[in-house]
């Protein structure tokens, strides 16, 4: 029914409601299963890579930097064990940003939002934190009588609070001090840092750091899921009707009642719902939502309402997984009585590992055959052509060569296409006047002049390709770049 | 305060009160903190008006109360560069223009500063790639009036050229017909053998012999016996293949005629010694240095 109000008849409001909702603080009760296991070993794990992986040391010959993870700002060079990257090959970090971003979309058509229950930063260092408030002021209950207590700071409650959050604080820090470690050589930074003689920019930042943590994990948490980001938005745009989310099985479930009256109704042939409203599922979550209520941006899908739900059944004798991972589809299969699906090979998984093995196959590919010698040409524009006194033809070019290797080379130019010509570099010793060798530092770029003069004679055709050969005398790879060689 | 509020059945979240076409507007508050937020961010705002320039007056605009200035900013980035370069423009000062050449490090600084200062001050005249033009010479070849070794180039720049300089480099070409010292029958003559000397075809009928006796009683005295030039005093060769205002007859009779005085200014006292110094060894790079 298509009801339209005019404008006329609109009433004017006298209540908006409040300008803004005062926020609910969430108390998880702590809880113990598959899940809550699977979410302690992946922090240990998470959290051990990113505090220790700049210890980890690489051996890469002497004078060149032994950190296996290293992002050297000062030196334009990352280092990842036996990679070796310069700027100007920044272009890996795109597919790995690629590959980043469809192996959430495959995590997600294949367990919904696997990577924000698991492995977002923000879940990790909240659960972290949430555990320390555990350990410290006690379990959900306690939690709450002591917040909601109106009597006055006593020094028991005040040495609590003092301690959670110095120890937050101490994490916090932590999390900063670990990130500066990837910009410089972590054991002298480290050094560096508790004697008070690293760098203020190091400071800085792990002040800064301190403060994201200690405000996002001990404070914003859930909001950070709901309010800020924006992975739920697209998450829920990108979803399909089969990708498994943590779900309620409402066909088990209702309607709900409690165990007593569920096994009369059993006792009488009829249908009983599992679910006895015990809200632990409720009580469990840490974004404080109710998972029956069906899927929801709210939820982080961490599987914690599982393992409490699970802890439920098997102390009523009923089966387990009345909130698993599941979809619609198989709540409305099983409705019908027929059994469930799971369809992880679709359309939708094959594209998206399609694409993520097409990017990283050829980002390896393009790794393997990385060559650590390379050279630039570049013709000079303005002239591109001289005419010398004795009326032969000269061009100049700029000529860069790349060392990657950790060691110096000697380089020889040779040169290829005009005929009769002879090469110079500026500045070069003239020892091979037309062969030029040229020493290259390891790990450097070195930029040259090059001259390539010809008879005019000898070479009538107004642009002739030339081809630079620059060859490592020591180990006789060959690099190869070409331009043109014009007349005026 | 909420005396009324409705609560929409479906979602059952309250609303506010607005309807359009039947449709009601559900009330979902946002955050307290997010609003905090966003005041703060206001009153940051404002703080911005007070203490950086932020408005404009009649004639200016208010200074704020850190007296920021980006061209201040720029001025200290400046001077820091300045700092930073100082130890290796220290070296390219004292050290010889042959070593500079021959030192990767310091040949990279000099062309990259010879580069800018040359794009800034020589452009105008040699062009931007110094390819020159027609009486302003080019810098790449290796045609040089005034002697193209790193230590000549470097007097050319100081000094300059017929610039009034007191050391400046001092050669004429003089206006022989235009003071009368050849008639123009004569010019058309020499202008022909110069012709025949840069190996260039001649007029029909010119007399050679002629054109010999004029130049040989006129020219030689500059330009060499053998025509060759002298960058002592600036003489161009006249056997080569490159020709400053050019080798048709009708310029060459011109040159003869009026004579030629281009002039290149001094930069002794406009650039400092490095930065000439970083001037002669690009230019000299550039390819046609000797």
């Amino acid at each position: 029914m298509n009801q339209t109000v005019k404008p006329e008849d609109l009433q004017p409001v006298d209540d908006y409601g409040p300008l803004y909702a005062a926020h609910k603080k969430v108390y998880p009760q702590s809880v113990s299963g598959t899940f809550r296991r699977i979410k302690w070993g992946l922090m240990g794990f998470c959290l051990g890579v990113y505090y220790f992986l700049p210890f980890v040391r690489w051996n890469r010959g002497l004078g060149a930097p032994d950190q296996a993870v290293l992002i050297d700002f000062p030196n334009h060079r990352f280092y990842f064990f036996f990679i070796e990257l310069w700027p100007q090959e920044v272009y890996y970090f795109t597919g790995l940003l690629i590959i980043a971003a469809i192996g959430l979309f495959l995590m997600n058509a294949i367990g919904g939002r696997i990577w924000c229950g698991y492995l977002c930063p923000q879940t990790v260092w909240t659960d972290l934190f949430y555990a320390v408030e555990r350990l410290i002021e006690g379990d959900r209950r306690e939690r709450m009588k002591k917040d909601a207590s109106s009597d006055p700071m006593k020094l028991e409650r005040i040495s609590e609070l003092v301690l959670k959050h110095s120890i937050w604080l101490m994490i916090a820090w932590w999390t900063g001090g670990a990130w500066v470690l990837y910009f410089s050589d972590a054991p002298t930074l480290v050094k560096d840092l508790v004697t008070f003689q690293g760098p203020m920019l190091a400071y800085i930042w792990i002040a800064i750091l301190t403060a994201t943590t200690y405000t996002l994990a001990g404070f914003m948490r859930e909001q950070v899921c709901v309010y800020m980001c924006p992975w739920p938005r697209i998450q829920a745009a990108l979803t399909d009707e089969w990708a498994l989310n943590v779900t309620y099985r409402y066909d088990r479930g209702e309607s709900r009642m409690s165990v007593k009256k569920a096994a009369e109704l059993r006792a009488l042939g009829q249908p009983a719902g599992d679910c006895i409203d015990c809200k632990q599922c409720v009580a469990v979550c840490p974004t404080g939502i109710d998972i029956r209520d069906g899927a929801q941006m709210d939820c982080i899908q961490c599987g914690l309402c599982i393992d409490a739900c699970d802890t439920v059944m098997t102390k009523i004798g009923r089966p387990t997984r009345l909130i698993g991972y599941d979809n619609d589809i198989n709540i409305h299969r099983r409705q019908e009585g027929k059994p469930p699906v799971y369809k992880l090979v679709r359309a939708r998984t094959v594209a998206y590992a399609a694409i993520i093995a097409v990017v990283g196959g050829a980002m390896v590919y393009k790794l393997a055959t990385r060559s650590l010698l390379e050279v630039n040409v570049l013709h000079d524009r303005n002239p591109v052509a001289i005419k010398l006194s004795d009326g032969s033809i000269r061009n100049a070019y700029t000529v860069r060569v790349l060392n990657k290797h950790g060691f110096d080379r000697v380089i020889a130019i040779d040169i290829e296409g005009p005929a009769n010509a002879t090469v110079h570099v500026v500045g070069a010793d003239s020892v091979t006047p037309d062969r030029p060798m040229i020493v290259v530092g390891r790990d450097q770029t070195e930029e040259l002049r090059l001259l390539v003069t010809a008879p005019e004679e000898n070479n009538p055709e107004k642009s002739i390709p030339v081809k630079f050969h620059v060859t490592d005398i020591g180990l006789g790879v060959v690099a190869a770049a070409t331009d043109n060689f014009v007349s005026p | 305060m909420a005396d009324h509020t409705e609560v929409d059945s479906v979602s059952g979240t309250a609303t506010t009160g607005h309807a359009w076409d039947g449709i009601k507007e559900l009330n979902t508050p946002l955050p307290r903190w997010w609003v905090i937020t966003f005041y703060i961010t206001i009153i940051w705002a404002i703080g911005y008006w007070i203490v950086y320039p932020a408005w404009p007056t009649i004639s200016s605009n208010t200074k704020g109360l850190f007296g920021y200035s980006s061209r201040a900013d720029v001025a200290v980035e400046l001077a820091n560069l300045e700092k930073i370069r100082g130890a290796k423009m220290a070296a390219l000062a004292t050290a010889s223009l042959a070593d500079i050449e021959k030192d990767p490090q310091m040949l990279a600084l000099a062309r990259a500063k010879g580069k800018t200062v040359f794009g800034d001050n020589c452009a105008a005249c040699h062009g931007t790639g110094a390819a020159g033009a027609k009486g302003f010479p080019n810098l790449n070849d290796d045609d040089w009036l005034w002697g193209g070794s790193l230590e000549q180039i470097q007097q050319t720049l100081l000094y300059g050229v017929r610039s009034g300089h007191p050391k400046t480099r001092e050669g004429q070409m003089l206006a022989f017909g235009k003071d009368g010292v050849l008639k123009p029958a004569e010019i058309v003559t020499v202008a022909n053998y110069v012709r025949e000397l840069a190996g260039l075809p001649t007029r029909q009928g010119y007399d050679a012999k002629a054109g010999a006796k004029i130049f040989a009683e006129n020219c030689v005295a500059c330009h060499g016996d053998n025509a060759k030039g002298n960058p002592e005093v600036g003489a161009p060769n006249l056997t080569d293949k490159i020709w400053l205002y050019g080798s048709d007859e009708a310029t060459l009779i011109e040159t003869i005629t009026n004579g030629r005085a281009g002039v290149m200014p001094a930069w002794e006292g406009r650039l400092d010694p490095t930065t000439i110094k970083a001037m002669a060894v690009y230019v000299h790079s550039l390819g046609g240095g000797k």
